[in-house]
């Protein structure tokens, strides 16, 4: 009755909106976190450390938590690994992000993040966990996919007795937790072999082998770039029982902005090849597919639909626009062209 | 006074600018050899207002625009979003201290300061809010609250129904005779070029009373009722869905506005509903000031029906920006009009954040300039006044004055009475 009378009370918003202003953390509200501060790595990675709302059903280490971040005022959501144990005595939890080349997000977080800034947050998430296993443990990681192995290690190393970790960086000053590790292995807790690619090159599976002569008996929880991956996983699987190895990936390969390209039209089922030249629009309505539209020229936005993922062009000025499935993306359909397969939510 | 920047004898845009055409005979279309541009003439056969320009330089135009849209989506940015994220928190600051203090509006300086902040507030949501996010100016920013498809406005017409009437019918068709329903409405005639029936003496009174009670107007204007109920088509399925959706939310609005807060208000019920009757009241004179003069002051342009068959970019360039009329002045009036003020860059780019449109005013005047083009503005007690003399004016037939009416009776009475004073005389 008095939630009614409420929601009666401030329509057409809803009583949450006004709740925001002055609790966006609260219980209830919609997940977001606050900064709390923003600690230099190496020159180029950093730890955020967050004040999750009172939603924050916690993380098992290892998951990674989807960030909304906006910058220069648009939102970007990506995954970031939680490097924090599940259970801080201030309730924070921290992410650990490499700034990469070009990197719209990573940038803005190591660079640019001021303590106070409220982030959109998504539940933690990711089955890249040890789960039982206490057994012998090798872990293989390249410049940030130390990450989500950092967050295991601060949970569980203490019941684990025989790790070791091979971490590839550019250099000894681009080891993200350089000290940290570098202190477990003097204490005997772990062995680390670190690999620095701009001098000794890019690890290769077999060297594996060589490195550590046991690997195929233990359990090995491998994260880096996606060529790195790929190649591990050809390895394994032409050499070790399956069930030992476990990745984990960011983001799926880099889409290709192409001219043209397959759009899925996931609820209605239809599948149209397009040309670089066609509107979504214009091949959904071919393929019988219930569009949404208005103006037809860029304008009302009463044809926008969800870009599930893909890749799509402005067909006014060539924009590209890209989208995995937590995005949440939205697109002219009027305006905007195939630039690659695409998976639209109509 | 109203300005309307006149057309320099000579466009220095370009190529010498070609004699204008002769006005053209009615329902024909003239294409002058020379430049290759066609006009549609409307039925008073008034002369192309553009057909000094060639077809390059009305391209030429169209790629400037184009230029411009581009330069302003490129720069858009932190500093934006900023901008709507803060007037949205003084908008809803705004209204709950209104309607907080309002809880208490027996006492008169209560009612006088709660009834003022809540009409603006009021105002502001729709206006600089309401209709900017549905025209999705913000959907750059992809915040999924601030967003086209998701806003709900505090208007008696659901956002959805209106999008559609104004964002695609108004917005593509504007100022076509016979195609944009918001050249008076449907029900006054502010153009010479619409048909003039006697109904319309009545206008100016029509006016007035639309004008207090402007969001209900919306609604029966965004479910198209008039026409429904002309041709008797009340009982089509998307009209009763539309009917239905709009009677939800004049319920939800007035269950807030006339219940709610009253009741919260005890002691005080009858002057908070009186308070929320006011601030609605000035709402709609207000709003309904400000689109008047987006389209009805003199100066403003309007199309042949059929004027559009083909229109090119540059064309419709063209017909936003002689079509439509900005306000000038201060910058809390632009906001309380949500930068309608700027109507001609509104109408140019009506994606693009509001609070750039006075950033690129100058420019917009100076392509005008160039292209000898209208640039319509004037303060807005002047815009209202001469929207208002619009209305009044064309609620008779064309040509018809007063004096000249009363001129023709006297020679009517006189040469009735020639025939029997002759008699008399002779």
């Amino acid at each position: 009755m008095a939630a009614r009378l409420a929601r009666t009370a401030v329509t057409p918003l809803l009583p949450a909106d006004y709740l925001d202003m002055v609790a966006p953390l609260r219980a209830g509200a919609e997940l977001r976190g606050r900064v709390l501060s923003v600690t230099a790595e190496t020159p180029d990675a950093a730890t955020v450390h967050i004040r999750p709302g009172r939603d924050w059903a916690g993380h098992v280490p290892g998951q990674y938590v989807r960030l909304g971040v906006d910058v220069e005022g648009v939102r970007h959501w990506r995954p970031y690994s939680l490097t924090s144990p599940p259970a801080t005595a201030d309730g924070s939890i921290s992410v650990t992000v490499k700034a990469v080349p070009g990197g719209v997000v990573s940038n803005h977080l190591v660079r640019s993040l001021a303590p106070g800034t409220l982030l959109q947050l998504g539940q933690a998430a990711g089955d890249f966990v040890l789960g039982a296993h206490r057994g012998p443990v090798l872990f293989v990681t390249a410049g940030s996919g130390i990450t989500p192995v950092m967050g295991m290690l601060r949970s569980h190393l203490h019941e684990l007795d025989d790790v070791v970790l091979v971490h590839s960086a550019p250099t000894g000053a681009d080891v993200v937790f350089g000290a940290e590790l570098r202190r477990l292995h003097a204490r005997g807790r772990l062995r680390l072999v670190e690999r620095h690619t701009s001098r000794q090159g890019v690890l290769a599976p077999a060297d594996l082998d060589e490195l550590v002569p046991d690997r195929r008996e233990r359990q090995t929880w491998a994260c880096g770039p996606t060529a790195m991956l790929d190649a591990h996983e050809a390895h394994w699987a032409a050499t070790t029982p399956p069930g030992r190895l476990h990745t984990e990936r960011f983001r799926p390969a880099v889409l290709a902005a192409g001219e043209g390209g397959t759009l899925t039209f996931t609820r209605s089922g239809a599948l149209v090849a397009t040309d670089g030249a066609t509107t979504v629009l214009d091949a959904g309505e071919a393929a019988g597919v219930l569009m949404p539209s208005g103006c037809r020229m860029g304008i009302c936005f009463r044809c926008v639909a969800p870009l599930r993922s893909g890749a799509v062009r402005d067909l006014r000025n060539g924009e590209i626009t890209t989208a995995v499935p937590e995005d949440g993306i939205r697109i002219q359909t009027c305006v905007s062209a195939a630039a690659g397969p695409c998976d639209i939510d109509l | 006074m109203t300005t309307t920047t006149a057309p320099p004898a000579t466009s220095p845009a370009a190529a010498p600018v070609p004699e204008r055409t002769p006005a053209p005979a009615r329902g024909g279309e003239v294409r002058a050899a020379t430049e290759g541009r066609r006009h549609t003439p409307k039925p008073s056969g008034k002369p192309d207002p553009t057909a000094h320009l060639s077809v390059e330089q009305v391209e030429a135009l169209g790629r400037e625009l184009d230029a411009l849209r581009q330069e302003v989506v490129d720069s858009r940015g932190a500093r934006d979003a900023a901008y709507i994220r803060k007037v949205i928190t003084v908008q809803r600051s705004l209204e709950m201290g209104s309607r907080a203090v309002l809880l208490f509006s027996k006492f008169p300086p209560a009612w006088v300061l709660g009834t003022a902040g809540l009409s603006v507030a009021k105002i502001l949501e729709n206006m600089e809010l309401g209709h900017n996010i549905m025209h999705g100016q913000w959907d750059w920013m992809r915040d999924p609250k601030i967003h086209s498809t998701a806003w709900e406005w505090d208007h008696a017409s659901p956002s959805e129904l209106w999008k559609h009437s104004h964002n695609e019918l108004h917005h593509t068709f504007t100022n076509v005779l016979g195609r944009d329903n918001d050249l008076g409405y449907g029900i006054m005639r502010v153009d010479e070029d619409q048909e003039w029936k006697p109904a319309h003496i009545a206008q100016p009174l029509v006016n007035f009373v639309t004008a207090c009670i402007f969001e209900y107007g919306i609604v029966a204007y965004d479910l198209d009722l008039m026409k429904h109920l002309d041709e008797g088509t009340t009982d089509d399925e998307e009209f009763r869905r539309n009917l239905r959706a709009s009677l939800r939310k004049v319920g939800q609005q007035s269950a807030k506005d006339y219940l709610v807060h009253p009741l919260l208000s005890g002691p005080s019920f009858l002057h908070t509903l009186a308070a929320n009757a006011v601030a609605n009241l000035v709402r709609n004179l207000w709003t309904h000031s400000v689109i008047m003069c987006g389209h009805f002051p003199e100066g403003v342009e309007t199309f042949a029906t059929d004027s559009i068959e083909g229109e090119t970019r540059g064309e419709w360039y063209l017909r936003q920006m002689i079509g439509s009329a900005n306000i000038h002045g201060s910058k809390a009036m632009h906001v309380m009009t949500g930068n309608l003020s700027h109507q001609i860059e509104h109408h140019l780019f009506p994606d693009l954040p509001s609070n750039r449109y006075a950033e690129i005013a100058p420019r917009i005047r100076d392509i005008c300039e160039r292209y000898g083009l209208s640039y319509t503005t004037g303060a807005l007690h002047e815009q209202v006044a001469s929207a208002w003399k619009q209305v009044l004016r064309l609620s008779l037939p064309n040509g018809f004055t007063v004096r000249g009416s009363a001129a023709g009776a006297l020679r009517r009475l006189g040469n009735r009475l020639r025939a029997p004073l002759a008699a008399v005389a002779g």
